[in-house]
């Protein structure tokens, strides 16, 4: 069976008196694609960005590969990678002097170039990597970042609707790219409104409203549990 | 082990150094330097042309009705040494209202200056001492610009000197030393002057403030640049990097927050001090014709740095700059965009342009209580302060602003470092909009992601 690399316990998150994680708990399994989905405003940017160490828990547990947030955050930052909904990248540079950047912050030298040609094949822009990012379209840009997100080889990648707002081309080439890289060993959470993308692509699934786990588990079981023909059916079900 | 972590921390650091200065250093940052520093190599063309045009003899016009004597010779001779004459009548027939057309016209067309009768009887009258003779002058302005008064004004200082040579003329002719009586006693050559209590200097206040001059206006300019040029780079900096949704992304890296923090501000502050310098290149030389350089040696006056002095004021600088940019990193936590970040420059240009113009024009010590309260508090003052006390030798008020701004910055650190740790750089304040009314809390104007 294979181990457990995420923890989240009784997630709480508020945001001055506002609740928007209620008592979050789930798991994620190593090399397994984990999907958190569920309507605008139900907790899941939030839940991704406690665990990529850039929001303060307000109480419960977080960790990541053994390391507790908010105490081993430096470690879990070496491990991680994240790739905000709405990211973009610095206009002033050329995608493969953005990659440049990102790299240098996980070695020097040799190991640098190798990360950057790791991002270049991943974001497979040919020679517009070489373009100032401000000349990209959206599917190109997302396509930049989510080679940054993945070149690190990182142990859990957290993809925040990576396929949000892209057409149908450009988002199965996203797919494509995420499952590849499970299979050189990393693990990915991701979110996503899209109920059909995730039954393509996660091995289980969590479905979250107003802050909470309603419903956890492996698409196709959920769609049999509760007699769905897919997962938007079984997340109305679930919420009711 | 350690070693490694140290150059991967040096190199983390360098990354965001890097990409700081080639983030700021964009055509829309370089451009309007280069704009400051051709307007004031043009300004300073303007001026050196001014300065010909002082060297320059002016154009002017004569009707002398009087002929010829002591007096209106001396008038004459004066003139005509100091200026282009290119009329010169006399009103034989009586008709002085056509030759005043004609010799305006001549001298008008030659771009001169002025056009001056001599009346009938200028000689007698001076010579009978009762009352006072009179020139008619008709003035010609081609334009009403500053420095369009230079011709004119050069006519009136021949005029003067006119004056005090027939002066002259009249009290030699009694006999007496004139100098001695247009000037009974002396002053200038015998003067001490005691500044701010100290010892005394050798030397007149006008010289002593003068020679002071470009000191006083420079640095607090000089101090005032550097800090609004790196501060407002701190603001756009962090205004871009939400502009561009990169600040999330650059939080998840594994990199500390104090070397983002360092990174920014030592990014920000190189490419400040750059443009600052290069400014202030352009500006000394704009000013450096504005100031004649005196004859008063500072340093044989004792008002000159010593070691110490430079080092206080060098540290004075720094420190202020140091708590300037990590005021602006907690201003900048509060910028949406690029736009909101030129907003949040108006409590910097606020803090710095006070005090530049406070010592500009009064010393700390001749200030109200109030005006002294207020300028210790803005700790950008300090090294405009410093730069002035330190030459009459006052160490106490330099160091304790150096303390109060070592005060200032740290804490502006501790706060920057603890907003940079704290969920405020993503998402803002929220506010209530109703207090225990779930419902009716949601997120206020000034937040600015929105929870998911």
């Amino acid at each position: 069976m294979a181990k457990s690399v995420l923890e989240v316990k009784d997630l709480v998150k508020y945001y001055g008196p506002l609740k928007a994680v209620n008592g979050l708990s789930f798991e994620v399994k190593e090399n397994e694609i984990f999907g958190l989905i569920g309507p605008n405003g139900a907790g899941k940017t939030t839940t991704l960005r406690v665990i990529s160490t850039i929001l303060q828990i307000t109480s419960g547990l977080v960790r990541v590969f053994g390391y507790e947030l908010p105490r081993q955050a430096g470690e879990v930052r070496r491990i991680i990678s994240y790739l905000p909904e709405d990211a973009g990248a610095y206009k002033n540079m050329t995608g493969k002097v953005y990659l440049g950047f990102m790299a240098s912050f996980f070695g020097n030298g040799g190991k640098t170039r190798e990360i950057v040609q790791e991002g270049i094949k991943i974001a497979d822009l040919g020679r517009r990597i070489n373009d100032r990012v401000d000349t990209y379209s959206k599917g190109m840009m997302r396509r930049l970042l989510v080679g940054r997100a993945l070149m690190t080889d990182p142990r859990l990648a957290i993809l925040d609707e990576p396929t949000s707002g892209l057409d149908v081309i450009n988002a199965k080439e996203i797919r494509d790219i995420i499952k590849n890289a499970t299979k050189e060993g990393t693990t990915v959470l991701l979110s996503s409104h899209n109920m059909l993308e995730v039954e393509f692509l996660c091995d289980r699934i969590a479905l979250i409203d107003e802050g909470k786990i309603v419903e956890e588990g492996k698409p196709q079981e959920l769609k049999k549990k509760y007699k769905a023909s897919n997962i938007e059916e079984v997340f109305v079900e679930a919420v009711r | 082990m350690r070693n490694k972590r140290n150059e991967e921390k040096r190199g983390c650091l360098g990354s965001i150094i890097k990409k700081e200065v080639k983030e700021l250093l964009t055509w829309e940052t370089i451009l309007p330097i280069v704009m400051i520093v051709v307007i004031f190599g043009m300004m300073g063309g303007v001026y050196s042309g001014v300065e010909e045009d002082v060297e320059e003899e002016s154009i002017i016009g004569l009707i002398n009705n009087d002929g010829s004597g002591t007096y209106t010779d001396i008038l004459i001779d004066t003139l005509d040494g100091g200026a282009e004459l290119v009329y010169n009548r006399t009103d034989e027939d009586g008709d002085l209202g056509e030759l005043i057309d004609e010799g305006l016209e001549e001298v008008g067309n030659e771009g001169g200056a002025a056009l001056l009768i001599i009346p009938l009887g200028f000689n007698d009258t001076i010579a009978l001492g009762e009352e006072r003779a009179s020139i008619r002058v008709i003035w010609i302005l081609e334009g009403v610009g500053t420095f369009d008064s230079i011709p004119t004004g050069s006519v009136s200082g021949l005029l003067e000197v006119a004056r005090s040579k027939i002066t002259r003329e009249l009290v030699g002719g009694d006999g007496g030393n004139v100098d001695t009586i247009l000037a009974p006693f002396e002053y200038k050559s015998n003067e001490t002057t005691m500044i701010k209590g100290g010892n005394p200097v050798n030397a007149g206040p006008g010289d002593i403030i003068g020679a002071l001059a470009t000191q006083s206006m420079l640095i607090p300019i000089m101090i005032m640049i550097v800090i609004m040029f790196s501060g407002g780079n701190v603001i756009t900096s962090m205004g871009l990097e939400k502009e561009n949704k990169t600040l999330e992304t650059l939080l998840t890296l594994p990199v500390k927050r104090r070397s983002i923090i360092t990174g920014k501000i030592v990014g920000s502050s190189a490419v400040g001090l750059a443009m600052a310098l290069i400014y202030m290149l352009a500006y000394g030389f704009f000013m450096r014709g504005f100031y004649s350089s005196s004859d008063l040696n500072l340093e044989e006056i004792g008002l000159s740095l010593g070691i110490v002095g430079y080092l206080i004021l060098a540290i004075s600088i720094s420190l202020a700059v140091l708590g300037a940019l990590a005021l602006c990193l907690v201003l900048g936590s509060f910028a949406k965009n690029y736009k909101s970040a030129q907003m949040l420059n108006g409590p910097l240009v606020a803090l710095t342009m006070v005090p530049m113009f406070i010592t500009m024009f009064k010393d700390f010590s001749t200030l109200p209580l109030t005006g002294k309260i207020v300028l210790f508090a803005i700790p950008f003052s300090h090294p405009m302060i410093a730069s002035r006390a330190l030459l009459f030798g006052d160490y106490l008020l330099p160091l304790s602003g150096l303390a109060y701004m070592a005060f200032f910055t740290l804490v502006m650190i501790l706060i920057a470092v603890k907003i940079f740790n704290s969920d405020h750089l993503l998402v803002g304040r929220v506010k209530k909009e109703e207090e225990g009314k779930k419902r009716g809390i949601r997120f206020g104007l000034k937040s600015r992601i929105k929870p998911d």
